[in-house]
């Protein structure tokens, strides 16, 4: 054994093996060959991209006041005793002091009934000219915006999804076609095609009276529908170019050679891997959605009469500003709060979750 | 020979058009009329350089192009558009890179698991499983390590669980493309001895692509060497390595790297002149005659054919 050793040259600087015997080089157990093992937690991307996302202070933040307008907007209703549409009255006799009252203040006629022992829930941002308690009239507003936000990416979302993952999947001509398409529909004016759409659906349609659609509006219809058919196009072209890209990954060519239908390539290997992409252009779509239907609405063609929308209600302000700047405030401090902490989560989440802007 | 070849390979043409002008396209002849045939657990090398059609043979071959000319025959019968699904089960395909051939998103028993799912090869979820912890086995990987993504593994073991993937359909015939050159010289050994064991486990038959002349000879039987599209020689591993013939074969075998400075010194080095030619222009008669020191005026006017030099040593060479 002793003489396998290769001889140390004198002036190399290599440990000298000859020093060490074969009975001092043991075989590791099978136990210390364990102990090597380097055991990491296995986090799958959703876990590590939202770890990331809560380490980041103004998406955590963004997220607590989203969480908090949430509540407010689903619980408010349930514990203030108005209606957005009820004019205010007291033990069935109508408030008529009740008109643009200061917030936190009482009209003549509740200060009498407080006086004699009754209870009055106060109104937090005063009432508008209608003698209507404004805080849930905000809130109602902030219901709408929220909702046609939510809705509207979620059409855009579905069409853009479908179109953009069938044109990038089938490649060459049939790509080229529904992308010509796409810059069509792109070059049309989306402003006009509302107030135009929202003319002859008046004429058109007629909703039963007291559904959802009623009173929501011709106005908001034709919203929806304009964002059906025109705002797709830019999330059409962001999964488009995400799953060009994808499709040159072997997996993909793994999977066809298993066997695997296109459908299930699609479904199983192309959209989980852009869904952060996904993700993050929604979230940054609702916030967009939002800002279209306030300003619809403060143009005027927004919802109908007396359902509120933040837009309507910061247009209904306008009137009254000099005097009463407050009723202007609150639906635009509602606007601002929620689209400022969608945009701050949308980028929040672009950071975890886009593997290009990896630290 | 009474009984037909497992795969038989017929003339196989794959050409690609590209766009060299606003309104000209050229065929880009990235395998040009290749024949060749694979016994059953046998296995075949294919070599040759980089861009020479070497994977282009072997994704044509699993219909994952659509061939311009030609057949490939399973068995004698023709793989075709409407039975490639069954054929599928039967001929499976591992790739060059293990990082980008696993899907990010997936985990290891789901990427096992996809081409049982699609070819529908379980009764209960217990079964299924049970068959991808038999394969991970087989390919030697933990069976903890069934619910990992695959971005927690290194080179080797992403190999390993391609290979499973490739082997879940039990299939006959595995497209081995450049397996073990993305990976480290030491995890090589290890890869290749595991295809070698597989085969003797299971009987499979292998297309093994690759440019490493050693790592081909151990591994391949017979081998074939391909130039620009076409194959220029093939015959027993042996014969081309050590009889080899043509030209090119010649040059690459002497550029062959051998631990052994003796050897190194007494050889001659055929380097090779000038640079491949462009493959949308290539050269009239045998594409190699622009940088083989051997070419005549016959070079130029024709493609030789393969013809047998003894003992099923194919060559397709004018001169030698």
């Amino acid at each position: 054994m002793e003489d396998k050793m290769p001889k140390k040259n004198p002036l190399s600087a290599q440990l000298n093996l000859s020093k060490f015997n074969s009975y001092m080089f043991q075989k590791a157990s099978d136990e210390e060959k364990r102990q090597q093992d380097v055991m990491s937690e296995s986090t799958t991307f959703f876990k590590d991209g939202m770890r990331k996302l809560f380490k980041n202070p103004l998406a955590v933040l963004s997220i607590i006041l989203l969480g908090l307008i949430l509540f407010i907007i689903i619980f408010a209703p349930m514990i203030v005793p108005y209606h957005y549409e009820e004019i205010l009255s007291v033990d069935g006799i109508r408030d008529k002091g009740a008109k643009n009252l200061a917030p936190f203040t009482y009209s003549k006629l509740e200060q009498q009934y407080i006086e004699n022992g009754g209870s009055r829930f106060p109104h937090i941002f005063g009432t508008d000219e209608q003698c209507r308690d404004y805080f849930i009239r905000v809130v109602y507003g902030a219901r709408v915006s929220l909702l046609v936000g939510f809705f509207a990416s979620i059409i855009v979302l579905i069409i853009g999804m479908a179109y953009g993952s069938v044109s990038g999947y089938l490649g060459g001509t049939v790509d080229l076609i529904m992308m010509r398409i796409v810059d069509v529909i792109y070059s049309l004016p989306d402003m006009l095609i509302i107030i135009l759409l929202s003319v002859v659906l008046q004429t058109v349609l007629k909703f039963s009276p007291g559904s959802l659609f009623e009173s929501l509006g011709t106005n908001m219809i034709s919203l929806f529908i304009v964002f059906g058919l025109l705002y797709w196009v830019g999330m059409a072209r962001l999964i488009r170019g995400q799953i060009l890209s994808i499709k040159q990954n072997e997996y993909i060519l793994a999977a066809k050679s298993i066997g695997a239908p296109t459908s299930r390539i699609i479904k199983k290997h192309i959209l989980p891997n852009c869904i952060s992409v996904i993700i993050i252009s929604t979230a940054l779509q609702i916030p967009s959605a939002i800002f279209t239907e306030s300003y619809l609405s403060f143009v005027g063609l927004g919802v109908q009469a007396p359902m509120p929308s933040l837009g309507s209600l910061a247009n209904a302000a306008r009137g009254g500003l000099q005097s009463y700047p407050y009723k202007l405030l609150f639906p635009a401090l509602a606007i601002c709060l929620i689209v400022l902490s969608l945009n701050l989560l949308g980028d929040g989440l672009r950071d975890a979750f886009d593997p290009k802007l990896k630290k | 020979m009474s009984k037909s070849p497992l795969i038989e390979v017929k003339n196989l043409k794959q050409y690609f058009p590209i766009k060299t002008g606003l309104f000209k396209t050229e065929m880009l002849k990235a395998v040009d009329d290749v024949s060749f045939y694979i016994n059953e657990g046998e296995t075949l090398g294919l070599v040759g350089e980089s861009g020479c059609g070497k994977t282009t043979v072997g994704r044509t071959l699993l219909r994952l192009y659509e061939p311009t000319a030609g057949e490939v025959l399973y068995e004698g019968t023709p793989v075709t558009d409407k039975n490639i699904f069954s054929m599928r089960k039967k001929m499976q395909m591992v790739f060059q890179d293990p990082y980008s051939s696993l899907d990010p998103r997936m985990t290891v028993e789901d990427i096992i698991g996809e081409p049982l799912d699609v070819h529908k090869l379980y009764s209960g979820k217990g079964e299924r499983r049970d068959k991808i912890l038999h394969l991970m086995e087989l390919v030697g990987l933990n069976a903890e390590h069934a619910t990992r993504y695959a971005h927690e593994f290194s080179g080797g073991q992403r190999q390993r669980i391609g290979i499973a993937r490739a082997l879940a359909v039990d299939p006959k015939f595995i497209v081995c493309d450049e397996p073990v050159s993305a990976l480290d010289v030491s995890i090589q050994a290890q890869v290749i001895n595991m295809f070698e064991e597989l085969q003797e486990k299971l009987g499979v038959a292998y297309l093994f692509i690759a440019h490493d002349l050693l790592v081909v000879h151990h591994i391949s039987k017979r081998i074939a060497v391909m130039y620009m599209g076409k194959i220029v020689e093939t015959g027993t591993a042996d014969d081309v390595n050590y009889n080899s013939i043509h030209p090119y074969t010649c040059s690459l075998m002497s550029a062959v790297p051998i631990p052994d400075p003796d050897f190194i010194r007494g050889r001659q080095r055929i380097v090779l002149e000038g640079d491949v030619p462009s493959p949308l222009h290539m050269p009239s008669g045998c594409p190699f005659r622009t940088r083989c020191k051997h070419a005549c005026e016959k070079c130029a006017e024709a493609m030789p054919p393969l013809t047998d030099r003894g003992n099923g040593h194919m060559v397709a060479c004018w001169v030698k």
